[in-house]
């Protein structure tokens, strides 16, 4: 017989746990600070000259508000899309999926992160 | 011991023929919202993108987002924002035990959508005014 403690041995069907979702709820958290940083910091260079474009986010706290926006911004909305599929796609499409939204995310993110070091850097 | 009954539990409600409800509403549109925020996204790294390309490729791109269009998305991507950030929130305190009885959820639901349109307002504001 299988006791209740054996079971969470294994870790579930995904074989990882409750790891996901305490990453989803992670970087929800990171996410409260970040968008208003980023909101109230980058936000208001939109339509500014080019010149004042690139000033601005060669300082520290635009440019570092983009970069943590990016990277958990977009890995957050990785883990929550990932759940969506798993929710309503099955078989190979759920794995194509997956691995679709993986490399848009990441790739996404690379391109803006690139971009922002070209500027600030 | 464990499942003793698999296999014969009740199912979760269908989607097509479960009353709707605020509560359910508003779950659905947490979704959509941070499924549509890719949207603004991919805008705003097309935008840095520009501004590490050249001064007229930025020009272009920069006219193109602060257009009445563009404006109108941008908007509407800060109000996807801020109700995914309110609606995560209620979230984070479902999860730690809290606010589950029909009439807290009612008015939770009611504050994240009043509060994404005030968040909205309050943001378009101090960006104009910067």
């Amino acid at each position: 017989m299988l006791t209740d403690r054996k079971r969470v041995e294994g870790l579930g069907s995904a074989r990882s746990g409750t790891d996901h979702h305490w990453k989803t709820t992670l970087t929800a958290v990171a996410l409260l600070v970040i968008v208003p940083m980023f909101l109230f910091s980058v936000g208001p260079l939109l339509g500014n000259p080019y010149a004042e474009v690139q000033a601005a986010l060669s300082r520290p706290f635009p440019a570092v508000s983009a970069a943590l926006m990016l990277i958990v911004g977009f890995y957050h909305f990785r883990l929550g899309i990932q759940m969506v599929i798993e929710d309503y796609v099955q078989g190979t499409a759920r794995k194509v999926a997956i691995v679709v939204t993986a490399l848009l995310s990441y790739g996404l993110m690379a391109f803006g992160l690139v971009s922002l070091a070209q500027i600030a850097l | 011991m464990a499942d003793v009954n698999r296999g014969n539990r009740p199912l979760s409600p269908h989607l097509q023929i479960y009353r709707p409800q605020l509560n359910s509403m508003t779950s659905i549109l947490n979704r959509l919202t941070g499924i549509a925020l890719l949207g603004g996204a991919v805008l705003i790294v097309w935008w840095l993108m520009a501004a590490a390309t050249s001064e007229a490729y930025f020009a272009y791109v920069d006219w193109l987002l602060t257009s009445v269009l563009g404006d109108i998305v941008m908007t509407a991507s800060v109000w996807a924002l801020w109700y995914h950030a309110l609606a995560g929130i209620r979230h984070l305190i479902w999860d730690m035990g809290h606010g589950f009885d029909p009439d807290t959820s009612d008015k939770a639901s009611w504050g994240i959508i009043i509060g994404a349109f005030a968040l909205t307002f309050l943001t378009i504001v101090a960006i104009w005014g910067a």
